[in-house]
């Protein structure tokens, strides 16, 4: 399934500097249309900082990034995220103060159609509008399976739910494209299995997945392909199997301790 | 029945001129009523965006200038052979242009905190107002400088036989109501919307925010706008009652005042600046009518105030709000977002 299908994402030489350090020094690789690729590494390698460019956090110090031949260089997040190229941040990201299901419906944000003059009006096309954003939202909280917590303040549920909440308001953007960074660290093996399955509904779905993941039997199940980097540089890319018999890669990274806190 | 209850609530202040014939306590009502509105418009950007403004005085202040310049007429010489003059219009026009010029000013204020977040926003927003004050002292062609403008007349609506005039205290109270209560209509309407939600989000989150799609920026502009503009109402309102005004009216122990009712009531509740205000309106006259030492007033306030901050450091109706939910484990509210009542 990943012959000859259309490219959405391509990495085009992408170099970063944080001053003296290279976080990245010369990425180049591509995704393409309903693929699960994986970005994996040792800590430190620049993952992170891969998808911050990639998302627009952060700007590359050279090299180019597209998005279904889109140029990205320069773009602000929020407009890459409306191109449909959503994210999740490693480190659990909520709106924590508010309930899991205003969480979603902020994050429906680009889906509602009210202008300001709506809102305080009180036009017909705001209620339409908030109406379609509700239904959305229990939506996406039922594929997420979080329904049942929707009306709980977001801050006070436990971690692996709250990663839940992180990619349920990826989905909200409607993405054509998903980048999950970390997505199961801090769930137990049973929320793991579960997010696997969420993963492969996603995919169904028709979206294309670039994931960062520590835990290497997950990253090994779901993924057609693997990009290994080391050091802000990638030294292997290939399919699970090839990934795991490759010297270097096992050197680099299977073989030392590979899981961090 | 709660959905009643705040109507109940502005039928009752609305019946306040029929039986209250103290004409010192409904000044007060009057005067706590302006503030509560600026309050209100204080809370939309520190309450909900987030961001502390120090100088949201400035946006009072301008209002009650350009409200006060706009009714009275002038002329100031820009150049030896170059004048720019209005002649007085009426007040009602005033007022609007109050709110459109704190509103303007409130989207220079906003464009630039695009640049400046935080710390560097309070000190760009305490020297702004500072800026401001300096100009309506020395300016004095203009706004008499410390001589202060005076005889700015009072509100006066319709003509001959309709004619409203909002001079005596009764008709002035009721226009403060009305203003606060449809400022209060705005903002609620606004945040428990899709605009609130991003407003929100960059509180709560910019980061995450952005990765939704949620241009924060200009939810952050649009929040200034408004709340530069009901502050700018706010004190127009305070001009035309007054009927006069100088440069203290820019003074920085306003906007602390401001901040303190916000947060004493409860930041990012609609409710929260009406209570915070009502408190720190009403006791400092309390205390004064109780003939008590003015230093000992303000020990009393200073004390007042650390105690709710401390005992109660979200506000006072958050803390009520709590307090209601752990009696009665209340069940899901159904498609209502509105957390904020
Ligand atoms: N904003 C920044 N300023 C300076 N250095 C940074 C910044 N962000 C990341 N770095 C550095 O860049 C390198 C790559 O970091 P990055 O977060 O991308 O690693 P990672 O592969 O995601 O690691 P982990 O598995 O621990 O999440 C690290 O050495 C890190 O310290
Ligand atoms: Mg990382």
């Amino acid at each position: 399934m990943i012959a000859q299908a259309e490219t959405v994402l391509s990495i085009d030489q992408v170099a970063v500097h944080f001053g003296g350090l290279i976080a990245i020094s010369d990425m180049t690789f591509s995704v393409c249309a309903g693929e699960i690729i994986g970005l994996i590494g040792p800590n430190g390698a620049g993952k992170t900082t891969a998808f911050n460019v990639i998302t627009g956090f952060l700007k590359q110090t050279s090299g180019d990034v597209r998005y279904r031949s889109k140029l990205l260089n320069g773009m602000k997040p929020y407009e890459i995220a409306k191109l449909g190229l959503a994210r999740t941040f490693q480190r659990t990201s909520v709106f924590q103060e508010r309930t899991v299901f205003q969480n979603v419906l902020t994050g429906l944000h680009c889906r509602g159609r009210s202008k300001l003059w709506d809102t305080l009006l009180q036009t017909g096309r705001e209620t339409s509008s908030e109406r379609e954003l509700v239904d959305a939202a229990h939506e996406i909280l039922r594929f997420v399976g979080l329904e049942q917590r929707a009306y709980e303040q977001a801050g006070t549920l436990p971690y692996g739910e709250q990663r839940l909440i992180g990619v349920a308001l990826a989905l909200a953007v409607k993405p054509s494209m998903l980048l999950l960074d970390e997505p199961v660290s801090g769930m137990n093996p049973s929320e793991t299995a579960r997010f696997v399955k969420l993963v492969g509904k996603i995919r169904d779905s028709g979206v294309t997945i670039l994931l960062v993941e520590h835990d290497m039997p997950m990253v090994m199940e779901v993924c057609d392909r693997i990009v290994v980097l080391n050091y802000g540089r990638i030294i292997a890319e290939g399919t699970p199997a090839e990934i795991q018999s490759n010297p270097e890669v096992i050197r680099a990274y299977l073989g030392q301790g590979k899981k961090r806190a | 029945m709660s959905r009643f209850l705040p109507w109940l609530f502005v039928a009752l202040l609305t019946s306040v001129p029929l039986w209250l014939n103290d004409f010192y306590v409904l000044h007060v009502m009057i005067t706590t009523g302006i503030f509560i509105i600026a309050a209100m418009s204080l809370n939309l950007l520190l309450g909900f965006t987030g961001q502390l403004s120090l100088g949201h005085v400035a946006f009072f202040g301008i209002g009650a200038y350009t409200s006060a310049l706009v009714s009275l007429g002038f002329e100031v010489h820009l150049l030896p052979d170059f004048t720019v003059g209005l002649a007085p219009k009426p007040v009602w026009f005033a007022m609007l242009c109050a709110i459109v010029v704190a509103g303007l000013t409130g989207y220079a204020i906003g464009k630039l905190s695009f640049r400046v977040r935080g710390a560097y926003f309070v000190i760009v927003s305490i020297s702004f107002a500072e800026v401001v004050r300096l100009v309506a002292l020395n300016w004095v062609e203009l706004t008499q400088g410390p001589m202060a403008l005076n005889n700015i007349p009072a509100l006066v609506l319709g003509a001959d036989a309709f004619e409203l005039s909002f001079l005596r205290k009764p008709a002035v109270y009721l226009l403060v109501l009305a203003t606060a209560v449809a400022c209060y209509v705005i903002i609620a309407r606004l945040v428990n919307s899709r605009a609130g939600r991003a407003m929100i989000a960059l509180r709560e989150n910019e980061s995450l925010a952005m990765s939704v799609g949620i241009d924060v920026t200009h939810y952050l502009v649009v929040a200034t706008v408004v709340s530069a503009g009901i502050a700018g109402m706010a004190g127009a309102l305070y001009t035309h009652y007054i009927r006069i005004v100088d440069p203290d009216i820019f003074l920085f122990i306003y906007t602390v005042t401001m901040v303190i009712m916000v947060i004493t009531g409860g930041k990012g509740t609609l409710a929260g600046p009406i209570v915070g205000g009502a408190l720190f309106g009403f006791v400092p006259e309390a205390l004064r009518a109780m003939a008590i030492e003015p230093e000992v007033q303000w020990i009393i306030y200073g004390v007042l105030m650390v105690a709710v901050v401390y005992f109660l450091p979200r506000g006072i109706v958050p803390a009520i709000e709590h307090y209601m939910s752990g009696r009665k484990r209340s069940p899901a509210p159904a498609a209502s977002e509105a957390s904020q009542k």
